[in-house]
């Protein structure tokens, strides 16, 4: 025996209380049994699933890109304009409100409105506000765009405010402090900190744009969804997997040519 | 309250040095004269003009006349050199032009005189982060020079300075008051250094001034007074005359 005891060290427990620690285990236990005994699984359809995944998938093994080969063009290019058309506007607009959702450079009542329509923007998944402007709008290409352009602003308004409110608050004094204006400040210490940034995020949501477009036709807002559907209704799995792999390979496109201009901008 | 009840005079082409523990309100003093920090109650008149109540664009008209020089130098990084000098002159100039970088020529004939007078020619188009600290600094100075200042307001000029660049951006600063006819308040936690360069200190402690006087004046007792207590004996010493 050495002159001072063993002292025991554990690290300290996430929940303090042991009953409260293991009360909360099984009681998270006994809700997941209970959770599973409730689903009604149908094995019997489980079983057909799987015989009729084996006919969307040998389609798959041989994509057929001729029987329609006008309406697959008509709707990459239309998904291609979709996207070109709603990312621009989309930028443009979130631009200022993004400047006004960053607390650091805009006075509390421009700040709260921006904010509001950020929010607003963000909260609705596209397919809702697709389906919104396919009531105002009417079926096609337009409701499309519009719904893109709309989801835009949240994402880029939300991202790039984070971003100017992130900026080192001392250059921004510094140039306040020469007599500058608020465009000038914003001009000469906001938007050479945030620029890199600002063109990553844009070359980014026009990515996600793309591949947005390719979901809305499900809805009927135009764009090659709207081809893949059918395609599917009319069981030509063939055609399908024509469409899946050449969303796949625009995409990959895509990627890489602004992975290749963010690197650049660095 | 991180001032109050402060009262300081500075004559017409008078430098002083604000000395003071961390947080005894120095860079709040003198943020409240360029108002980046808003003061709740007091006045402030340059030449005779009160700034507390300006606003809009009487307020940048103002902050024209009063260059700033910080800690750290607030350069924006991603800006040149010729531009971070150029930003100077932004009280002066429309939003367009100054945006599409269209300066007066006279304005760049003078920034170009000014890099040259900090000497940092060479570096124009340099991109600011890729300078040294003390090259940097000089930026920091011309940049505040070319708004053709009456007063220059400096914080912690040297604070991320060695001792030697330290010495040399003091003097650089200390000279270019004179050649201009400047007024200035340096804040500067190295008391040595201000000792070597400026004729009056003003001691803060806690928001209030608890020294003004010259240079002579600064003993431990004094030190004490701003400080809190201390052995001050080192600081005494002879040595800090090794001239670069």
């Amino acid at each position: 025996m050495t002159a001072s005891a063993d002292r025991r060290w554990r690290p300290p427990p996430f929940i303090r209380n042991p009953w409260l620690r293991w009360g909360t285990l099984l009681a998270s236990l006994a809700y997941l049994y209970l959770a599973f005994s409730s689903l009604n699984i149908n094995w019997d359809r489980v079983q057909q699933g799987w015989s009729r995944a084996q006919t969307l998938f040998s389609g798959f093994l041989t994509p057929d890109f001729v029987s329609r080969t006008s309406a697959i063009q008509t709707g990459i290019l239309e998904s291609l304009t979709m996207t070109v058309i709603a990312t621009v506007l989309g930028v443009l607009i979130s631009v200022p409100f993004a400047f006004g959702a960053a607390r650091n450079v805009s006075p509390l009542p421009v700040y709260l409105f921006s904010r509001a329509v950020i929010v607003i923007s963000r909260s609705f998944q596209e397919i809702v506000i697709a389906i919104f402007f396919v009531v105002m709008v009417g079926f096609g290409p337009l409701a499309g765009t519009l719904t893109l352009a709309f989801a835009t602003i949240g994402f880029l308004g939300k991202l790039l405010a984070e971003a100017i409110e992130d900026i080192d608050p001392q250059q921004l004094e510094a140039i306040r402090a020469t007599g500058a204006s608020w465009f000038q400040v914003m001009g000469y210490a906001v938007v050479p900190q945030i620029k890199s940034r600002f063109v990553g995020l844009s070359l980014y949501r026009f990515d996600i744009n793309f591949r947005e477009s390719s979901v809305l036709g499900l809805v009927g807002a135009g764009g090659i969804g709207a081809t893949l559907n059918t395609s599917i209704s009319r069981y030509e799995y063939s055609t399908t997997a024509a469409i899946i792999l050449l969303i796949v390979v625009t995409v990959l496109i895509l990627e890489y040519a602004s992975g290749f201009v963010r690197a650049r901008l660095q | 309250m991180a001032v109050r009840n402060v009262s300081l005079e500075v004559g017409a082409g008078e430098v002083l040095a604000l000395i003071g523990p961390s947080g005894a309100g120095k860079s709040t003093l003198i943020r409240c004269i360029n108002r980046l920090v808003e003061p709740t109650r007091g006045s402030i008149t340059l030449k005779g003009e009160e700034l507390t109540t300006l606003r809009g664009q009487a307020l940048r008209h103002t902050r024209r006349r009063i260059g700033m020089i910080f800690q750290e130098h607030a350069l924006v990084d991603r800006l040149t050199v010729m531009e971070n000098v150029l930003s100077g002159q932004l009280g002066y100039t429309g939003f367009w032009r100054s945006q599409l970088r269209r300066f007066p020529q006279t304005v760049v004939n003078r920034a170009f005189e000014l890099l040259e007078r900090v000497g940092i020619s060479e570096h124009v188009d340099k991109r600011a982060d890729q300078l040294s600290g003390g090259q940097r600094q000089r930026v920091g100075i011309a940049r505040a020079l070319l708004q053709d200042p009456e007063f220059l307001l400096v914080d912690e000029p040297t604070a991320s300075l060695d001792p030697k660049t330290s010495r040399q951006i003091m003097r650089l600063l200390l000279e270019l008051a004179d050649e201009h006819g400047l007024s200035a308040i340096i804040n500067i936690h190295d008391v040595p250094l201000a000792q070597m360069f400026v004729s009056r200190i003003v001691g803060l402690n806690q928001g209030e001034i608890v020294f003004d006087g010259p240079t002579g004046e600064l003993t431990s007792e004094v030190l004490t007074r701003i400080y809190g207590e201390e052995d001050w004996a080192p600081q005494r010493e002879e040595g800090e005359d090794t001239t670069a």
